[in-house]
């Protein structure tokens, strides 16, 4: 154990310097950047005064690369390079993705997950993504004049493994330094201030443009817990769009359409289902490629008769929350709306006439994720202030488990388990003599484990021959904070330890995503190693501060005995970073991380006890 | 490395070591803890600092988990005292409750398969009572007569009682759908 420093409420750690952190809703259909500015977050807008940029990007047979409303506007002229809900795409498999059919893409598959092949070549949505990161982080440092200490990205609740770990590696790509994944629901509730004295039980309904998201959150005393969240990873309002265009082609009687004209058609239906949230009807009118003229009127009552069943859809999920969460609809105190979706009108009818109450609206929907994204980005940059002595307790969506005999889940860790969570299962050998084990890891609700996603496999060698059923091959599972997994495996019976740690990676190894990195279109200019070095640098003067700090405050926890060594791997680690030598740093790093084990064990304790009796660390200072 | 607290899950919350618990103290206890310690703290601090908050938010959850059920806190008492409770096999529990737990079984496939949802939900009921008066029946084993085998014995019964629960919950989520 090494050094803790504790910052209590209020206080951070540099008292004066203000650091630069934003939210990012990376959204199915627009995304957004958000900040906290003299305390009220706001989102960022371009230079034309939009916050919404669409998330569509656009590879250009020139080599740019367009992205937001540019590269909406060519969809229809060049759509199979044109690549629009990405989000849908993140960390999947071609068959997890609805309505394939229907895309305009080049669709391929490579280690099972889903690619794209564009005039620029073959494409993983975490790239695409990665470009829509860029222009939003550029947008930032542009309007924030300075580079950010990191952000806030938000995903949805009811995201796998899978897709979580794809929107961490699209950041990474983009230059950003995560602070948190954050889940949607969790960051409107942020935005609507239920911290401030709202106690109770609160759901939050959010329908995006291609994910429908539920989750039952309760809040007490400054703890936000989600207790339970459902979702459909296939359904939002793009699936409304869709019911509207195969009405049109019903309709005007068009047999399938040409690849240019179903783009043109579905922004139309677009366009009329946004116009029946306010209107009572609509006028569609779309010249096609061939000069024909489409031109049709829909009622709202039409719209709603024929994407009922999907409004009703939402509502499966809405049950089986509650149901996790041990609760009924009347005891859910508010309902918050999320996801520009929810603006149709009989959505909120539907909310309003299943839990017995008028939702909440009086956020912009389409913002309230990025705008509780900023304002936890902020803290978690260490600009906490003493009304924003909140914490999370955030929950594992899906269920974590191994393949056993038989290709049936032995689950590890349930789900709505609270996070960070370690759980570790044992296993044995079946055959005498058996010196491998192959891991399957899994996650879902299924007991087969062909019904559940595959997240990683691997093999643990070296285990010592042993009569079947004596080795004991203990896995070992970790999520940490932001829902993220790695799984470690060794034989402990026989003293021999054998290790493997497998941190799944999806759409894009660590290799590549290193690979990338390097090429350096990002970091133009910049060698690989030197960034290398800078990051150890940096990392060992947090350490040192750190340890600084902690000694000053605490240093009394500590004889002299002890605390000479901690004194001498501090002056050997600054001896180190006038070297210049990363790896060298980073060995100085981990030496005064090992003999400061002890004292952050009693700094940890000190924090923990005083904690308990209600009293703050300034408040026992002599 | 696994995070060496040094000390068991009820010094970590400040409460006394027993088998009946206060459950506001604890919920109390577990937020002003994780409060000091959650990753949210330290997310703008080193990598270090991060991996090492990780590691203690993730103990104090595991200690909550295992402190807030009646079963798992009776489990890890019983380990705290060197027994583990699920290690012995069934052969040496009493022919009665193996005969008891046969009954309990049966009742339940059989109003699975005939789609009784009504009758399922009244055994659910029933074993709710018997796990009632099983955790009154573990407080004087364990805080009361400190009588260890027999607080094994009762454990061993509430985990059946527990997984028939989950019996009968996956049996009632299928007729559901």
């Amino acid at each position: 154990m090494a050094l803790l420093q504790i910052a209590e409420p209020g206080e951070s750690t540099a008292p004066h310097q203000h650091r630069l952190a934003v939210g990012i809703d990376l959204g199915t259909t627009n995304s957004l950047v958000a900040t906290v500015r003299n305390g009220i977050a706001v989102c960022l807008q371009d230079a034309s005064g939009r916050s919404m940029l669409p998330s569509v990007v656009r590879y250009r047979s020139d080599g740019q690369v367009d992205v937001g409303a540019v590269a909406q506007a060519a969809q229809a002229k060049d759509p199979r390079n044109t690549i629009v809900s990405v989000k849908r795409f993140m960390g999947r498999g071609l068959k997890d993705v609805a309505h394939v059919e229907t895309m305009p893409y080049d669709f391929l598959v490579q280690d099972g997950m889903v690619r794209l092949r564009t005039t620029q070549g073959v494409r993983s949505p975490v790239e695409v993504s990665a470009e829509i990161l860029k222009v939003l982080r550029q947008r930032a440092e542009e309007s924030l004049g300075g580079e950010l200490t990191g952000a806030v990205i938000t995903v949805p609740a009811y995201f796998d493994d899978a897709q979580r770990q794809a929107t961490k590696d699209a950041a990474t790509l983009a230059g950003l330094n995560v602070l948190r994944l954050l889940n949607e629901p969790t960051a409107a509730a942020i935005a609507y201030g239920l911290d401030n004295g709202s106690e109770g039980i609160y759901a939050i309904y959010d329908l995006g443009g291609g994910t429908f998201d539920i989750s039952i959150l309760k809040l007490s005393r400054g703890v936000f817990e989600v207790l339970a969240t459902s979702g459909d990873v296939a359904l939002g309002g793009d699936d409304f769009d869709h019911r509207l265009f195969c009405w049109m082609l019903d309709k005007a009687q068009i047999a399938p359409p040409s690849v240019e004209d179903a783009r043109r058609l579905a922004m139309r239906a677009r366009e009329a289902k946004e116009s029946l949230t306010v209107n009572e009807e609509a006028s569609v009118v779309a010249d096609l490629a061939s000069g024909e003229r489409v031109s049709l009127v829909i009622s709202r009552d039409d719209f709603v008769a024929m994407t009922q069943t999907l409004v009703q859809k939402t509502l499966g999920p809405v049950r089986k929350c509650l149901r996790d969460a041990g609760l009924s609809p009347e005891d859910v105190k508010g309902v918050v709306m999320v996801g520009g979706a929810t603006r149709m009108p009989h959505v909120q009818r539907a909310v309003a006439d299943y839990f017995g109450q008028e939702p909440l609206t009086n956020l912009d929907p389409d913002k309230v994720v990025a705008l509780g994204a900023a304002i936890q980005a902020n803290i978690l940059a260490g600009n906490r202030s003493a009304d924003e002595d909140w914490l999370l307790l955030d929950v594992i969506p899906l269920s974590l488990g191994l393949e056993t005999m038989g290709g049936l889940v032995e689950k590890v860790i349930a789900r709505n388990s609270t996070i960070p969570i370690a759980r570790a299962q044992d296993f044995t050998t079946f055959k005498d003599g058996q010196t491998a084990m192959a891991i399957h890891v899994v996650q879902g609700e299924r007991e087969l484990v062909s019904d559940c996603r595959s997240l990683a496999r691997f093999e643990l060698r070296g285990i010592p021959p042993m009569v079947a059923g004596a080795a004991r091959i203990r896995v070992s599972f970790q999520v940490d904070a932001d829902g993220l997994l790695s799984v470690s495996a060794r034989e402990l019976g026989s003293g021999v330890e054998a290790r493997v740690v497998v941190k799944p990676s999806y759409g894009l190894t660590d290799e590549e995503v290193a690979a990338m990195l390097r090429e350096g279109f990002d970091h133009a200019g910049e060698d690989m190693e030197a960034r290398g070095l800078r990051e150890q640098q940096v990392e060992a003067r947090r350490v040192l501060e750190a340890t600084q700090q902690a000694l000053a405050k605490d240093g009394g926890l500590l004889s002299d005995a002890e605390r000479d060594p901690i004194d001498q791997a501090m002056d050997a680690l600054e001896n180190l970073l006038a070297s210049g030598n990363a790896a060298q740093i980073k060995v100085g790093i981990e030496a005064l991380g090992r003999v400061t084990d002890e004292f952050a064990a009693r700094r940890m304790d000190q924090s923990i006890r005083n904690a308990l009796t209600g009293r703050k660390v300034d408040e026992i200072k002599v | 490395m696994a995070v060496d607290l040094r000390k068991n899950h009820y010094e970590l919350f400040g409460l006394p070591v027993s088998f009946r618990i206060d459950g506001a103290a604890l919920d109390k206890a577990y937020r002003d803890v994780q409060a000091q310690v959650h990753p949210d703290r330290f997310a703008h601090l080193s990598d270090l600092e991060k991996r090492l908050s990780m590691q203690w938010a993730t103990q104090v959850n595991e200690a909550y988990r295992v402190l807030r059920s009646p079963l798992s806190r009776a489990c890890y008492l019983l380990e705290l005292q060197g027994i583990d409770p699920a290690l012995e096999s069934n052969t040496a529990m009493s022919p009665e409750f193996l005969m008891d737990q046969m009954a309990w079984r049966e009742a339940v496939a059989d109003a699975r398969d005939s789609a009784q949802v009504a009758e399922l939900e009244a055994l659910q009921r029933r074993i709710r009572g018997e796990g009632k008066g099983l955790e009154a029946d573990l407080e004087d084993a364990l805080d009361g007569r400190h009588a260890l085998d027999d607080a094994r014995d009762l454990v061993r019964r509430m985990m059946f009682l527990t997984k028939l629960q989950h019996d009968i919950d996956n049996a009632l989520e299928a007729l559901e759908s």
